[in-house]
């Protein structure tokens, strides 16, 4: 439909989505990125298209917009896989989508791992409710755990997950590690010594900065409030274990063949700084990067009339008195112009930093995605 | 000299949320110009430890400190105001409160090091912003000493965690209390609650007119709205890169649905001297029409913010990228709308 427009230079690798969803062996795709970069659509669209192309397929979201979980057919946040309406090609495939509940998820660990009466005991502790309902961590570590169960399900051939709408795209790959590393950590064993030994024995064994420790923090939050934590952690014991092993296991998934990150992106400098740290994270964890879809891409179907002369014809014109309508159309091309190299420069230097990363381009769309025909028209884009 | 009315006249505490992707800090630094002009001092505070003011003022990282990172444009005989930034994180907050209240600073840094801070604000995330809010707080109430007896600040400009959030961070008291019914945490907390929760506070929300980030800016004032206790004052809705219309008003609408005239259109381009009228005009009435079709769709994301029953003002879409001179455009487009 529209003209090609001088992408990216030659060199760079294009990024083919459709082979990496034609490919049975890829079994989970993620979709990350910093926030507001379109995530969650770009992650809804590639699961509407595997599935139209035969797979069977379930999204993984986390925070859609409401028009778009409506054009999915979600209407609550029920933490369990709805089939979507309208999606299952002749193909064969099918497609599922699901939107996250952190809390229940983490109600759901809890429940698996200790015993009714213990899991009862957690649920109510007011430390509990509030790590399970606003750590800053918790949704990305629960968005893991999510994918780690459905992968286990086995039901569907192909898991798309979008990640946390966070302002930064390296915190999902660091909060699941930040919460064990925390359940795990050598203060809450601390904390819980004097429970399970007894008595003032920990004295003993601890150095002397814990009494100042626990002395400050009872002038800090009051004698009650370290009751609490006390009480939560020791609570919390049994399933150390768990969490650790839980945290490994997804951590694993990501590593493993047949996971694929996709880099998201829009053409502006945060966005594409972020796309790259988290490009080089990514090698560094050795995780397997698919590319980066570049989003909402300018394109001006006159791209063959520049800047520069569509600029001079408007002011010919305008000094003439003549032709309003061209003038218009003339001085609203030359500033889409400007707009499209502007954003190609900033494409170029990131792929000048990572000129071996596959990318692909979605042009802007006119108006918001709210139905499946929508999500249809960005997978035709980078397909 | 009288202070010309502002809308906000009387808030020293302006909260400044927004949703990712709506340049909520390039607002809150512009709104710190704005205020600052006139010869007022103004803190810029950050919260969430991105150093976005550093970049956004083309300053290097910024300490825990307050330092000033620019100056406001002077206005009719008037000088130029100063803007102050600071970069709050809890640790140090917490560091400084424990030597403010208890003289425990040495106590602090060591619980820092033992990472006791990580510890407590990961079970309790009220505390941590208890802690920032808490600075807010003290930055707006801070009085001189010696001969300057006054304020030390006109005005503190938060660039505050996104609107998701920002209902809870704002609501550090109840936060608290979940965790600490009693104690000298639970005071702290109320007496920042009083400051929040007084016409000296006000929350802007940053927006653009796309559905989502026009959806949470409505959700979150809502949400701010419906807390309960002593109500927290919205401040404005600041629409961030607007585009003035190509089109006239009246031609909008048959543009969008793709009625152009491409033979005027043509005749145009020919007479302006360039090859293939008639192929360029067809391609030149597709962009217009595109550009139509997003004109509409915003006026449907704006009409949907009147509903919220706040000032709206307009930032104007910055073309040739965001810089200093930008943010000082920014800015006086906020004095000129009355925000500031």
């Amino acid at each position: 439909m529209n003209p090609p427009v001088p992408a990216a230079p030659a060199s760079t690798p294009a990024l083919d989505v459709d082979r990496l969803i034609d490919d049975r062996r890829t079994r989970i795709i993620v979709c990350c990125g910093s926030g507001g970069v379109g995530k969650t659509t770009t992650a809804a669209a590639i699961g509407l298209r595997a599935a139209e192309r035969g797979r069977h397929v379930v999204v993984l979201t986390v925070d859609p917009a409401r028009r778009l979980a409506q054009s999915m057919g979600l209407s609550s946040l029920d933490n369990t896989p709805r089939p979507v309406a309208g999606a299952a090609g002749e193909n064969g495939g099918s497609l599922h989508a699901m939107m996250l509940d952190m809390k229940r998820t983490f109600d759901e660990i809890v429940e698996q791992h200790a015993d009714p009466d213990r899991a009862a005991q957690i649920l109510a502790n007011p430390f509990y409710q509030s790590l399970s309902s606003s750590f800053a961590g918790t949704q990305e570590y629960m968005a893991m755990e999510k994918l780690g169960q459905l992968r286990r399900a086995q039901e569907w051939d192909l898991i798309v997950v979008d990640t946390p709408p966070s302002r930064s795209a390296l915190d999902f790959l660091d909060a699941p590690q930040r919460l064990s590393r925390f359940l795990d950590g050598k203060l809450l064993r601390l904390l819980t010594a004097p429970a399970k030994v007894g008595g003032r024995a920990y004295l003993r064994v601890l150095n002397a900065g814990f009494g100042m420790v626990t002395g400050v923090l009872t002038k800090i939050l009051g004698a009650q409030v370290l009751r609490d934590v006390q009480t939560f952690v020791t609570a919390l014991d049994t399933m150390f274990g768990g969490f650790r092993e839980r945290a490994d296991y997804t951590y694993q998934l990501l590593r493993a063949p047949g996971t694929s990150f996709l880099v998201v992106a829009a053409p502006e400098p945060d966005a594409l700084r972020e796309a790259s740290y988290f490009v080089e994270r990514l090698a560094q964890e050795r995780m397997p990067l698919g590319g980066l879809l570049l989003n909402r891409v300018q394109r001006a179907p006159a791209a063959r009339l520049s800047a520069a002369r569509s600029q001079a014809a408007a002011e010919t014109l305008q000094a003439a008195g003549t032709h309003p309508l061209a003038v218009t159309a003339l001085r609203l091309h030359a500033e889409r112009m400007l707009q499209v190299s502007a954003q190609q420069r900033m494409a170029e230097h990131f792929t000048a930093a990572h000129p071996l990363v596959p990318v692909a381009e979605i042009p802007a769309q006119d108006q918001d995605v709210h139905d499946l025909e929508g999500l249809r028209a960005i997978g035709q884009a980078f397909g | 000299m009288s202070t010309r009315d502002t809308d906000w006249d009387g808030v020293r505490l302006h909260v400044v949320t927004g949703k990712g992707g709506t340049g909520k800090t390039t607002v809150a630094g512009a709104l710190a110009l704005a205020l600052a002009s006139g010869g007022k001092r103004v803190l810029l505070m950050e919260v969430e430890g991105r150093q976005g003011i550093a970049q956004l003022f083309d300053v290097p990282p910024l300490p825990y400190e307050e330092r000033k990172v620019a100056v406001a444009p002077a206005t009719r005989g008037r000088p130029g105001g100063d803007v102050f930034a600071l970069v709050a994180d809890p640790e140090s907050a917490l560091v400084e409160y424990l030597e403010m209240f208890y003289n425990l600073r040495h106590a602090g840094t060591a619980l820092t090091k033992l990472g006791v801070m990580d510890f407590a604000t990961t079970i309790a995330p009220g505390l941590r912003d208890v802690l920032l809010t808490g600075k807010a707080a003290e930055a707006v109430r801070r009085k001189g000493s010696g001969k300057s007896r006054g304020r030390v600040y006109d005005a503190v400009v938060m660039d505050a965690p996104p609107t998701g959030r920002i209902a809870q961070f704002l609501n550090v008291s109840s936060e608290i209390s979940g965790v600490a019914r009693v104690g000298p945490i639970r005071s702290h907390a109320d007496t920042v609650q009083k400051v929040i929760r007084s016409p000296d506070t006000a929350v802007h929300f940053v927006t653009v007119l796309e559905e989502m980030p026009v959806q949470e800016t409505l959700d979150g004032i809502a949400e701010l709205t419906g807390l309960a206790g002593e109500a927290i004052q919205i401040g404005g809705i600041m629409i961030n890169m607007t585009r003035p219309l190509a089109l006239p008003p009246e031609q909008v609408q048959a543009a969008a649905r793709g009625e152009l005239d491409t033979g005027e259109l043509a005749l145009g381009l020919k007479t302006a001297g360039l090859d293939d009228s008639l192929g360029l005009a067809g391609e030149l009435a597709q962009e217009l029409s595109q550009d139509a079709r997003g004109a509409l769709d915003q006026q449907v994301q704006h009409e949907r913010l009147e509903v919220a029953g706040a000032p709206c003002y307009e930032l104007p879409w910055i073309s040739d990228g965001m810089d200093l001179a930008g943010l000082y455009q920014l800015a006086a487009a906020l004095r000129d709308q009355g925000a500031a």
